[in-house]
């Protein structure tokens, strides 16, 4: 049991109609971890996390999370940060925290509560009366708040201010534990790459590097983003 | 806390010197008990992996030591940083002279020029 693989992804396809989005997918991953997904807008990111979320289905190949195929049981320890909300945002934060409750056994109502309240948001609010960073926090915020094995966060960056950006890069060092892993997706390297124990590059539906953040640094001599910026060149 | 990284150079190596000067200066002292790995990255904002690794790579140079079960704790051997201390001198003063060695100045114009200023 204990060196079965958390995330397991074999041979996995993914095509829409005759278009190739993904191409032979082959990963692991063990707890302990922060992953960082990383590639230009269209690699393939986005594709990549929804089937892991079951929200896909492949064209062949599979997919596991400790040890099972994906289903009922993953979707109960996976908690998934969409790259576009899906909550009714005419809801208040406390009525979007009563479905967090309803829908996940793991939601640690107070450390939501606390967590909200050390970010100045009112859970009276609805989301609508609120700005998009603030939306974005709130989703965050929710979704760290679960007691999960893997938590997938999509482009958790995007259009939140420098300061935001801190907070979201702080709630997620001092939610994880050693249990979990975490992998985030985005294309914003630079202000992430700090925290990152892996990165996985994904090109045209392919990955074509999966590395030890530290260790790469060290074989090219420069930064995750620089190396990236090298590889990616138009 | 706040340390800032430069993010071509390995994040552990960086924090490793960012604790070798804590030691040397008695941030943390003699004998003293360490924050945890959690602490530490979350202060430090970094991944705890990375800090594990900084600290066994601190262990391994018997600059710190882990007690069973109670955490880690700077080394009770004053001797131990205070060669440390030195040998990051030595290492401070070698490129103070290679800097100066490429303008043209030699070591003992090198010590004049330290000598004439005012800390």
């Amino acid at each position: 049991m204990s060196n079965m693989k958390l995330l397991e992804i074999k041979k996995l396809n993914k095509s829409f109609d005759d278009k190739k989005i993904l191409t032979d997918i082959n990963l692991s991953l063990s707890s302990g971890k922060i992953v960082g997904l990383l590639g230009k807008n269209g690699a393939g990111k986005s594709t990549l996390i929804k089937l892991i979320n079951d929200l896909l289905t492949p064209s062949s190949g599979e997919i596991l999370v400790n040890g099972e195929k994906i289903g009922v049981e993953s979707k109960k320890v996976i908690s998934y940060l969409p790259e576009r909300t899906y909550l009714n945002k005419q809801m208040k934060v406390s009525e979007v925290i009563e479905l967090f409750k309803d829908f996940y056994q793991d939601f640690d109502e107070e450390k939501a509560i606390k967590l909200l309240k050390d970010l100045d948001l009112d859970i009276n609010q609805s989301l609508t009366k609120m700005s998009k960073g603030m939306q974005e926090k709130v989703q965050l915020v929710l979704v760290m708040s679960r007691k999960a094995d893997l938590y997938i966060l999509d482009e958790p960056l995007g259009g939140v201010d420098p300061a935001t950006r801190d907070y979201i890069l702080d709630t997620i060092l001092s939610n994880f534990n050693e249990n979990a892993s975490v992998i985030i997706s985005t294309h914003l390297i630079s202000d992430i790459e700090r925290i990152l124990d892996e990165v996985i590059f994904i090109d045209k539906g392919k990955i074509i590097l999966q590395s030890d953040a530290d260790k790469l640094r060290n074989k090219e001599k420069s930064s995750i983003d620089e190396i990236f910026r090298r590889m990616f060149k138009c | 806390m706040e340390l800032t990284f430069d993010n071509n150079i390995p994040i552990y190596i960086q924090l490793l010197e960012y604790m070798k000067i804590y030691l040397i200066s008695g941030v943390f002292k003699c004998g003293e008990k360490l924050p945890s790995v959690r602490e530490f990255a979350i202060t430090f904002k970094v991944n705890p992996n990375t800090m594990q690794k900084a600290l066994a790579e601190l262990e391994s140079m018997n600059l710190i030591y882990t007690e069973r079960t109670n955490g880690k704790y700077v080394t009770k051997d004053q001797k131990v940083i205070n060669k440390l201390k030195d040998e990051y001198a030595i290492t401070l003063a070698k490129s103070y002279f290679q800097g100066m060695k490429r303008i043209g100045l030699g070591k003992a114009d090198s010590i004049r020029y330290l000598e004439g200023i005012d800390e």
